[in-house]
C-alpha cells in the first residue's frame, strides 16, 4: 500500500471537505441549545448503554436532554430501544458521575485526589509512561478496554509501541464461544450473534435468559417467534423469563450442559435424523466423532444433569424435525466452567447436525459494508512476544488478548515486568475473576490510568482517573455494523457535558501531543476524520449526521439466498472430529467431565443478568437504579424454609474460601432448582464515590474466588463457586 | 366518525418484564423519580419445576365505570370527551387522595407538586397520531392500543380471537386494559 506522507495526505483531506465544511456551519447540538422555547429538536445517535449499539434519536427540549428513542431505519433497534437505552438520560443526569481530572495523593485505593486540569494530568500521566519505556519498553504499558469510545486512545497507545490490549469481552465472555466455533467451522460467531429467530422452526436456548438479557433485535425477534407458537426448548437452572415462555423447560444441574448436548447428539445420530447431505458433504471425521459418542445415551446423561431421559429424547427429535431451520442459540456470556471452549464447540456441532449453517432460519451469514479508512502512519513493530499469552504457549487457541493473562503477567514480571494499566470503561475489578488478584497486580505498577465516566472501582485505585463524556455528549468511531445487511451508524453529540468531562478522542488528541507522536492524530478534530471516511465512501456526511443510520447493499446471507459456503479449517470442512486440538493434547470431540459437588451446606451460585443494567455501570443511573436499586438472591423456596431465611429479608454469601459477600435480600422462589443460589451480578460497589450504589446488593465477581482458567483460550470460569448462606446477626 | 373509546390489548405471553415501558412513561411524561404511572405484575403458579408464569405491564385501566371519578369532590377526576380516558386535572385537584382510596388497582400516586397524577393513555401523542410511549417502546411489540368500539381496530380483532383477562373484574369497574394469555 502507498505510504502517504503528512503533507500528501493534508492536500487530500483538504479537497475531500470543500463541500462539506460550508454545510456543516451550524452543528445539531447548538441548534439544539438555541432553540426557542417548547421547540423539540432531534438528534440520531447510536446507543453505549450495552455493547449492541443501536440506532437512536434523542430529543432535547428547551436546550435539555428530554428522551431518547429507537431509530426506525437502524436494524439493532428497529424504533425500539431497551429500558437502558430508554433510560440513557438517566445516565446524562447521573448525580454521581466524574466531574474533572484527578490525580490521586494518597495510598491507592485510600480515594485521597486533587482535581487538576487536563493538561497537569497529561504531564503527569506522559511523563511516567515515558519512564516506563526508557526503563522497560513501551509493550511494558498495557490497555483493558471495552466499548467504541476507545478507539483513538488505543490507536495513539498503539502509535507510541503499546502493543496489549485486552477487552474482558474475550476470556470473560463470548471468547470460549468464538473459540469453539472457529476450531468447528474456521470462524467465529461475532456480534451480534449471526442468529435467524425470526424465521426459525424451533429455537433451544442454553443458559441464555433472552429478556431478561435485552440483545434487542434478538428479543424483538424471539417475542415474534413465541407469538408464531413454534417449539421453544430451554435449558436453565432457573424458572427463567425465556423458561416461562417455551415448550419444553429443562432445569438442569448447573455445570453438566455438555453432558445433556452430548446426549442429543446421541439420540440425532442414532436415530439417523441429522442432515446427512450436509454432513456428507461438509463434515470432516463425522466417524470418529459418532463412534465417541456411542456412550453418551440419555440415561447416562438424566444420572448427570438431573434431566428426564424421556425428554431428552423428546427435544432431540424436536429440535432434529424442524431441521435445517432449527436452531440452537450459540450465546453469549459463555464463560461459566472453565470447559466451555469444548461445551461451545459442542453447540457448535449440535447445529451442524442439524445443517442451519448459512440456512433459512438457522446461523445466517453476517454481512457488512465497505466503509473507507482515514489514512493513518503505520504502527512501530515490536520484537516482544505478546505479554498476555507469549507465543501462545499459556492459550494455544486463544484468537484474542486474554486479560487474565495480562494481569499474570503483571503479577509474574514474565516474560516481561508490566508497570502501567490503562483502563478504558471497563470495570475490571468486577469484570475479572478474583478481585484480590487484581488488587496485587496493580501493586505492582507504576501507572493506573483510568478513563471512565463514573468512579467505578478500578478508579478508585488509579493514579488518574479522567472523566469521559458519556455517549450522548460525544461523538465517536463509526459504527460499521455486521447483520442481516451491513450497516453504517453515526454517534454524534446531542447534549454538551454538564461539567469538564471529554471525549475518548479528544484525550487521544492531547495525549498524542505530549507522548510525542502528534502525527498520529493528523486531523483537526473527529468530525474532519468522520467525515473523510463518510465521503470517501461515496455516502453523505450531511445525511449520515440526520438519519444517523445508512444501510450498505443487501448481500446473500444464505445458501437459500445464493451463499456459496466454505470453512477455512485446516482440513476445509466442519471439524466433527478436530485434528489440531488432538495434535495439543486436547479431545477431538468434546468429552464430558462431571463437575465437583457442593460441600455440604454449600449451594452451587450462578449468576446472570437484568433488563435494566448493564454489567456493573447503570446502577448509579436514577431511572435504572429507581428499578432495580440491588441484586437479590433466588433461593428455592424450600431450601429457604430449610435455612430458616425468609424472603425479603438480608443475609451474605460465604464462599469456599472464607470470602464475604455485602449483605443481599433473599427472594424466596419456586423459579429455582433447590441446590442452586442465583443473583444478577454487577451489584455491591465498593467505591464510595459511587453514592447511589454504594454497597447496595452483593457482588458475584468478589464471591469468584475458585475459578478455572479454559486451558484452550483462557477463558475464565464464574459459576465454579459454592457458597452458603450467613444470616445477619 | 364516532368519538372513539381507548383501551388497550397486552400479550401476555410476549411480555418479558423488561419495564422499557415504564422507563419510556416516566421520561415521555417527565414523571418524577421515585414514581411510576405503570410497572410490572408478575404471577408465579405452581412449585418447582411445574410451573407458569404470567407477566404485566399494568397502569391505570381507564375503566367504564370509573370509581375515582365518581368519589372525586372537586371533579379533577373526569372522563375526557376524546377517547373516554379517564383524567386528572392537577389545577382542580386538592390532593385529598379520596381517588387513591377508591382505585382497587393502585393506579394514581401523589405528585410531589400536590395534586394526582397517574396515566394519560399519552392522549398528547395519541392526538398526533402515535401510540402510547409505552406501546411505542416496547421491544416485545406486546402492546396493542386502539378503539374498542372499532370492530375492525386491531384491539377489537385480537379481543375477538385470543382468550383474554381483565385486572379484578369483580370490582365491577369495567376497565379497558386487556390481558391476552
Amino acid at each position: 500500500m502507498e505510504q502517504l506522507s503528512r503533507r500528501r495526505f493534508l492536500k487530500i483531506t483538504a479537497g475531500a471537505f470543500g463541500a462539506a465544511a460550508a454545510a456543516t456551519q451550524v452543528e445539531p447540538m447548538l441548534r439544539a441549545a438555541d432553540a426557542p422555547k417548547g421547540t423539540v429538536v432531534e438528534i440520531p445517535t447510536y446507543c453505549e448503554m450495552c455493547f449492541w449499539r443501536c440506532g437512536g434519536i434523542a430529543s432535547v427540549r428547551d436546550g435539555k436532554l428530554w428522551k431518547f428513542e429507537g431509530n426506525p431505519r437502524d436494524p439493532q433497534s428497529r424504533g425500539r430501544l431497551c429500558p437502558r437505552g430508554t433510560g440513557a438520560v438517566g445516565s446524562h443526569f447521573d448525580r454521581d458521575r466524574l466531574q474533572k481530572p484527578l490525580i490521586r495523593t494518597g495510598e491507592r485505593g485510600k480515594e485521597a485526589w486533587k482535581a487538576v486540569t487536563w493538561d497537569e494530568a497529561f504531564t503527569f500521566i506522559a511523563e511516567r509512561m515515558s519512564r516506563i519505556k526508557a526503563e522497560h519498553g513501551p509493550e511494558s504499558i498495557v490497555m483493558f478496554n471495552h466499548g467504541v469510545g476507545v478507539r483513538f486512545l488505543q490507536h495513539v497507545l498503539k502509535s507510541w509501541g503499546c502493543t496489549g490490549f485486552a477487552g474482558p469481552s474475550f476470556a470473560q465472555c463470548r471468547g470460549p464461544r468464538d473459540v469453539g466455533f472457529t476450531l468447528t467451522y474456521g470462524m467465529g460467531l461475532g456480534s451480534p450473534e449471526p442468529t435467524d429467530i425470526e424465521n426459525t422452526g424451533c429455537l433451544t436456548l442454553i443458559g441464555s435468559h433472552l429478556g431478561e438479557n435485552m440483545h434487542n433485535s434478538q428479543v424483538q425477534e424471539f417475542a415474534a417467534a413465541v407469538e408464531r407458537r413454534i417449539p421453544i426448548i430451554v435449558v436453565d437452572p432457573r424458572f427463567s423469563v425465556a423458561a416461562s415462555k417455551a415448550t419444553h423447560w429443562l432445569p438442569i444441574k448447573p455445570g453438566t450442559d455438555l453432558a445433556l448436548i452430548l446426549a442429543w447428539m446421541h439420540v440425532i445420530v442414532a436415530e439417523g435424523l441429522y442432515d446427512r447431505a450436509f454432513v456428507e458433504k461438509h463434515g470432516h471425521g463425522f466417524e470418529k466423532f459418532a463412534l465417541e459418542l456411542k456412550s453418551s445415551t440419555p440415561e447416562w446423561a438424566a444420572a448427570e444433569t438431573g434431566i428426564d431421559a424421556a425428554l431428552i429424547r423428546t427435544t432431540a427429535r424436536e429440535m432434529a424435525r424442524h431441521r435445517p431451520a432449527s436452531l440452537v442459540h450459540p450465546g453469549r456470556r459463555v464463560n461459566w466452567n472453565g470447559d466451555d471452549a469444548q461445551r461451545s464447540r459442542a453447540i457448535a456441532l449440535l447445529n451442524a447436525l442439524l445443517g442451519n449453517w448459512a440456512r433459512k432460519g438457522g446461523l445466517f451469514y453476517s454481512q457488512g459494508m465497505k466503509v473507507a479508512g482515514f489514512p493513518l502512519p503505520k504502527y512501530p513493530q515490536s520484537a516482544k512476544p505478546a505479554a498476555d499469552n507469549p507465543n501462545g504457549e499459556r492459550y494455544p487457541f486463544a484468537d484474542e488478548t486474554v486479560t487474565t493473562g495480562l494481569r499474570e503477567t503483571t503479577l509474574t514480571g514474565k516474560p516481561y515486568p508490566i508497570k502501567g494499566w490503562w483502563v478504558y470503561s471497563s470495570n475490571i475489578v468486577q469484570a475479572l475473576p478474583n478481585p484480590a488478584e487484581t488488587l496485587k497486580a496493580i501493586q505492582a505498577l507504576d501507572l493506573l490510568v483510568v478513563v471512565d465516566t463514573l468512579p467505578s472501582e478500578i478508579a478508585g485505585y488509579a493514579d488518574v482517573v479522567l472523566p469521559e463524556a458519556m455517549f450522548l455528549e460525544r461523538y465517536d468511531e463509526l459504527l460499521t455494523g455486521w447483520g442481516r445487511q451491513g450497516w453504517l451508524s453515526l454517534r454524534q453529540p446531542v447534549v454538551p457535558p454538564p461539567g469538564d468531562q471529554k471525549p475518548g478522542w479528544w484525550m487521544a488528541k492531547e495525549l498524542a501531543a505530549k507522548l510525542g507522536v502528534p502525527e498520529c492524530m493528523p486531523f483537526k478534530d473527529i468530525e474532519e476524520y468522520l467525515a473523510f471516511r463518510v465521503e470517501k465512501s461515496g455516502l453523505s456526511w450531511q445525511e449520515l449526521k440526520k438519519v444517523g443510520v445508512i444501510m450498505g447493499p443487501k448481500q446473500p446471507t444464505t445458501i437459500e439466498e445464493g451463499l456459496e459456503i466454505e470453512f477455512p479449517t485446516p482440513s476445509g470442512k466442519v471439524e466433527f472430529w478436530s485434528d489440531q486440538l488432538a495434535a495439543k493434547g486436547f479431545d477431538p470431540v468434546p468429552k464430558y467431565k462431571a463437575p465437583p459437588q457442593a460441600p455440604d451446606g454449600f449451594y452451587r451460585l450462578v449468576s446472570g443478568r437484568a433488563p435494566v443494567h448493564t454489567f456493573s455501570r447503570t446502577q448509579t443511573n436514577p431511572l435504572l437504579h429507581d428499578l432495580m436499586p440491588e441484586n437479590e438472591l433466588w433461593v428455592n423456596a424450600a431450601t429457604a424454609a430449610k435455612l430458616g431465611v425468609r424472603g425479603g429479608q438480608y443475609v451474605k454469601l460465604r464462599n469456599e474460601d472464607g470470602v464475604v459477600s455485602n449483605r443481599i435480600r433473599v427472594k424466596a422462589t419456586q423459579r429455582i432448582r433447590p441446590d442452586t443460589l442465583y443473583m444478577v451480578y454487577g451489584f455491591g460497589h465498593e467505591n464510595p464515590m459511587m453514592k447511589t450504589a454504594y454497597r447496595r446488593g452483593a457482588s458475584a465477581a468478589q464471591l469468584n474466588t475458585r475459578y478455572v482458567t479454559d486451558p484452550l483460550m483462557g477463558g475464565t470460569s464464574i459459576h465454579g463457586n459454592f457458597v452458603t448462606i450467613v444470616k445477619e446477626a | 366518525m364516532s368519538n372513539p373509546r381507548f383501551g388497550m390489548v397486552i400479550d401476555t405471553r410476549k411480555c418479558v418484564g423488561c419495564m422499557d415501558c415504564v422507563v419510556a412513561c416516566q421520561t415521555e411524561n417527565d414523571v418524577p423519580q421515585g414514581f411510576c404511572r405503570d410497572w410490572i405484575a408478575t404471577e408465579v403458579r405452581g412449585t418447582f419445576p411445574a410451573l407458569t408464569m404470567e407477566i404485566r405491564s399494568e397502569r391505570c385501566n381507564h375503566c367504564d365505570n370509573p370509581p375515582c371519578v365518581s368519589c372525586c369532590p372537586t371533579g379533577a377526576s373526569h372522563v375526557e370527551e376524546f377517547g373516554r380516558v379517564v383524567h386528572v386535572t392537577a389545577n382542580r385537584c386538592i390532593g385529598c387522595k379520596a381517588c387513591l382510596a377508591a382505585c382497587p388497582y393502585g393506579a394514581r400516586y401523589v405528585h410531589p407538586e400536590g395534586y394526582v397524577d397517574k396515566c394519560t393513555f399519552c392522549m398528547h401523542r395519541v392526538k398526533e397520531g402515535k401510540d402510547p410511549a409505552c406501546v411505542s417502546v416496547c421491544p416485545t411489540h406486546c402492546m396493542v392500543f386502539g378503539d374498542l368500539d372499532d370492530p375492525k381496530s386491531r384491539v377489537s380483532e385480537l379481543l375477538r380471537t385470543r382468550k383474554w383477562h381483565v385486572n379484578l373484574p369483580e370490582a365491577g369497574t369495567r376497565p379497558r386494559v386487556y390481558y391476552l394469555t
